[in-house]
């Protein structure tokens, strides 16, 4: 008999789920008890999952199909954390569009146990069905609101891209089937050996799904689009709990079934790596919404954590965990305050609506000031020591390239934070803001912004968790 | 030594600044947050002299080390001092209140703002300058970034915004290339602390690149020709505090930076590439004194021969003599105070008449005569002339440079002729001439609180123009061994 504690957060959560639709069902008017009931199911699904499985160096269930070990428990809890977050300060943007349904948190729920699924993976097929769970779910949460031209458009868009990154995934994992003879990641990484040319291909197709998914250059065209026309909310989503679980798979392919076949895929990560990088940065300079900006600051930052993953080492896996910790919170604050950002129930996003603001809101433009720096990785803010951790990684393995060109495209990227920083700051001032927030906006905020600011004082705290997390 | 006084030297001005954060920003004269400032930087100020009273002079070895783990096997957080870092720490800590006094006039809209600024840029430059470890050091010296391009951007001239950038862009650009050597180094040493890497030494096959990578940041910094453009620019727009900063300590963290780090981690390159500083310091001595000299803008020509007196001191500290090396601290410690003194004076008749234009003036001493009086001390002292602190710092340079390079020697000794050319053709037309521009014949003197800092600002380079031994003294012995060092390493090569 397998033990079934160890896929109790899955289990929880998917029967949550069933009886909060057959709630919204049978119950008129039930959106705020669903959302309050959803919250209450990912905190205990967060409880259950430090319980049972944080002490747990590895198991597998299912015939070797599902694993639990120290990462799969780290990154569940992010997600949880990530996706808690995202609901709790949420309610106020979607009333406001008359959204407020039942279906919101269920969405969510769902991709949340797609995501929990796919990061607890050790099979193809299994990984398969949570990959596709998550994005059924992102999907419609993208063209969440309908009435909308641009959300519609970005649900279409999202959708049309992403199967067919699907099939790439899928057509590249019939082909490591065909070689390995197997769907297990243990045995396939036993199987493989790197002569086989084609198996080249099923590789590279594997790979291209997974930057699809994590919008790494060259196949980050759908990003900006999706991002600028989801509701705001669900942009926060897409840009922080889809990409710590896409990364654990990266993480999973890379060093369990294809570590053997490392000379194939390293220049494949040190490509995407530099590429995102380098045009994130750029192609941020010209952007006026701040939501297609965050878009392309996103590509560029998934650019620094791949250049961790691309080391090939323990040190490396963990610099990319922590810089993703790092980000999420980052990106969290940053949202934040962009809901800040609303006059009469009306939502403003464009970077000139921020001119001027340092007058009327000195507080929430502090909180600004202190995420732009931080993104830009300026010291002693967190977003420094997240970077600091990726470029040891990277200049352990010696790989000076791929340092130099990161630290200097943090310099391009330094100037597009610091044209919204200027026209905060330096620019004339527009009409107030509303500030009757609810108070988990400014709780998130506040306690997210302290954290950036003091990660500093403590910076051990994080690597000794992430330290746990021995790959290879 | 239990008290972490250098630590607490770090934390004061950024307690001052959490406490101004939580008082009310008033309009007009804040004088609250001008007092808590105040109070905050000359306690600071007190401590450091103590610090300099209870230093012993007698050894090389750093004094008041404090050591805590920061990052669990990796990174220590490590401070201390030894003769040549306590001297900036001290300019630090004298320069700050200064400034605070002096934003009277010149800074008008969120006063509480910016004397929160410069109380957390004075706490990042009293850490770098006792950092000792290479990665608590680039903290330091990169977070600087943040209130300077406020305090640009903010209250800064009409070309504030591409200043800002530029100042930031510029400096961060050469500094990442530094932060690439540190991990590097970390990996090739295992250490990052200065203290044991002094006694490892880094392997000659690395020095070079390492060297080049400490030098790209501290070029930008210094700033050297041709990487200087973005310090006319800074100063220019900068509020008068802001420039007084910039010139009189953020510029002195390359030179302490290659003292410190260049030197002494990478004496074999340094060695090899002292043709290199030694090309372009000429190059900044000759060339921006002929640009200053063609200067219109009274903060430009002062920013323009900033430049050339770094020049001197990348010149004197790559002479490697003792002389050159402890002439270089004295210049710079100098240079630091005439260059403050003389924004000072540039901002005092800018707060009266909204002109830095050198045209504007003229005759200024049958109207201002004690202005006149300090102006002319400051411009003196910038030229060098014997009896002010500036001709200690020069004249050490020029002898440790014939020591080591005849050439070299002469073409600087030119530039000290330049130097007196464009000051003191810049005293004549502001001061001396006739008083055509009717505006100036109702401009009022220095009141008291000008009057008090230019005279604070004036005793010390007198007084150690006459008289510079307890400088010499504190840094004679850390030189003495650092030039051991260095010649040790050369010869074990």
């Amino acid at each position: 008999m397998e033990n079934l504690n160890l896929v109790l957060p899955e289990i929880f959560i998917s029967l949550s789920i069933m009886f909060l639709l057959v709630l919204g069902v049978f119950k008129k008017d039930s959106s705020k008890i669903t959302f309050i009931l959803s919250l209450f199911a990912i905190l205990i699904t967060a409880i259950i999952t430090i319980n049972e499985t944080f002490s747990v160096s590895r198991e597998t269930l299912f015939n070797e199909s599902v694993v639990i070990d120290s990462l799969s428990s780290l990154m569940k809890i992010i997600t949880l954390v990530g996706g808690f977050l995202v609901l709790v300060i949420s309610s106020r943007y979607l009333k406001t569009f008359k959204i407020y349904n039942i279906e919101y948190p269920i969405l969510i729920l769902s991709s949340i146990l797609g995501m929990m699924v796919m990061i607890s993976s050790n099979d193809l097929i299994v990984f398969y069905m949570g990959l596709e769970l998550q994005s059924l779910a992102l999907y419609v949460l993208a063209t969440y609101n309908r009435d909308q031209l641009k959300s519609s458009e970005a649900g279409l868009k999202y959708f049309v891209l992403s199967a067919l990154s699907s099939g790439l995934l899928l057509y590249g994992c019939s082909l490591v089937y065909g070689f390995s003879g197997s769907t297990n990641f243990d045995i396939i990484s036993n199987q493989l050996n790197s002569n086989e040319y084609v198996l080249t291909f099923g590789i590279v197709f594997i790979l291209v799904g997974l930057a699809f998914k994590i919008s790494a250059v060259p196949f980050h065209m759908w990003a900006p689009d999706v991002y600028e026309g989801s509701p705001t909310t669900v942009t926060l989503f897409f840009t922080m709990v889809p990409k710590i679980a896409a990364l654990t798979l990266f993480i999973r392919f890379l060093y369990v079934p294809f570590l053997n076949l490392i000379d194939q895929w390293q220049m494949i990560i040190v490509f995407l790596s530099i590429a995102s990088m380098i045009f994130g940065a750029v192609a941020a300079i010209g952007q006026t919404n701040i939501k297609r900006l965050i878009a392309y600051s996103s590509i560029s930052h998934i650019g620094y954590t791949l250049a961790g993953l691309a080391t090939a080492s323990n040190e490396g896996i963990q610099s990319s965990i922590i810089y993703i910790s790092i980000y999420v919170v980052m990106n969290l604050a940053l949202f934040c305050c962009l809901l800040m950002l609303r006059r009469k129930d009306q939502y403003y996003e464009d970077i000139s609506d921020l001119s001027g603001l340092s007058k009327n809101h000195p507080i929430l433009s502090l909180c600004l000031l202190v995420i732009l720096f931080s993104l830009a990785g300026i010291p002693p803010l967190a977003g420094f020591f997240a970077k600091f951790y990726v470029f040891i990684a990277v200049l352990e393995q010696s790989m000076y390239f791929l340092a130099i060109v990161g630290l200097l495209s943090t310099v391009v990227a330094a100037f597009y934070y610091l044209r919204i920083i200027k026209i905060i700051y330096f620019d004339k001032e527009k009409d107030k803001y509303d500030t009757d927030h609810s108070l988990w906006l400014k709780f998130s905020l506040t306690v997210s912004t302290i954290l950036i600011l003091l990660y500093f004082i403590f910076p051990s705290q994080l690597i000794e968790v992430v330290s746990r997390i021995n790959i290879i | 030594m239990n008290f972490p006084i250098l630590s607490s030297l770090i934390l004061l001005p950024i307690v001052g600044a959490l406490f101004l954060f939580f008082t009310k920003d008033k309009e007009g004269n804040n004088l609250t947050a001008k007092y808590v400032a105040l109070f905050t930087t000359v306690v600071n100020f007190l401590i450091s002299i103590y610090l300099w009273i209870s230093f012993d002079q007698s050894t090389s070895s750093f004094q008041f080390v404090e050591d805590r783990v920061w990052i669990e096997g990796f990174i220590n957080y490590k401070v201390g001092v030894d003769g040549i870092s306590i001297l900036f720490i001290i300019l630090t800590t004298f320069i700050t209140p200064i400034c605070i006094i002096s934003v009277n006039n010149s800074v008008k809209n969120r006063l509480r703002d910016f004397l929160i600024a410069i109380l957390i840029m004075e706490s990042f430059m009293i850490g770098v300058f006792c950092a000792l470890d290479l990665v608590v050091f680039y903290l330091f010296f990169e977070a600087g970034l943040i209130p300077m391009f406020l305090i640009i951007g903010i209250w800064g001239g009409a070309r504030r915004v591409y200043s800002a950038f530029k100042f930031f862009l510029y400096t961060l650009l050469g500094s990442v290339l530094m932060l690439v050597a540190i991990i590097s180094i970390y990996w090739i040493t295992g250490t990052t602390d200065v203290i044991q890497l002094y006694e490892i030494g880094i392997d000659v096959k690395y020095q070079n690149l390492l060297w080049l990578a400490f030098f790209s940041s501290f070029a930008v910094k210094t700033p050297m020709w041709p990487v200087h453009t973005w310090l006319p620019d800074a100063h220019v727009e900068a509020p008068t505090a802001g420039s007084v900063l910039l010139a009189a300590i953020l510029l002195k963290m390359a030179g302490y930076g290659f003292i410190r780090f260049s030197l002494g981690l990478f004496p074999i390159a340094s060695e090899v590439f002292t043709p290199l500083i030694y090309t372009l310091s000429v190059i900044a001595i000759i060339f921006t004194s002929l640009i200053a000299l063609m200067q219109e803008d009274m903060k430009k020509l002062i920013a323009y021969s900033s430049v050339a007196h770094m020049g001197f001191v990348t010149l004197g500290i790559f002479t490697l003599q003792q002389q050159g090396i402890e002439g270089s601290i004295i210049q710079m410690i100098s240079h630091g105070l005439v260059s403050a003194a003389l924004f000072l004076t540039v901002g005092v008749v800018y707060d009266r008449m909204h002109s830095r234009l050198i045209s504007t003036y003229g005759g200024l001493v049958s109207v201002i005569p004690k202005y006149s009086i300090l102006f002319m001390l400051f411009a003196l002292a910038s030229l060098g002339l014997p009896g002010t602190s500036g001709f200690i710092g020069e004249f050490l340079i020029l002898m440790g440079a014939f020591k080591d390079n005849f050439l070299v020697a002469v073409i600087a000794s030119i530039g000290v002729i330049l130097g007196a050319a464009y000051m003191l053709w810049l005293y004549k037309r502001v001061v001396f001439g006739k008083l055509i521009n009717e505006d100036l014949k109702k401009i009022l003197d220095l009141n008291r609180s000008e009057y008090f800092i230019l005279s604070c600002l004036a005793a010390p380079i007198l007084f150690f123009g006459f008289y510079p031994d307890p400088l010499i003294n504190t840094i004679e012995v850390s030189v003495t061994d650092l030039i051991n060092m260095h010649n040790s390493n050369i010869a074990s090569k």
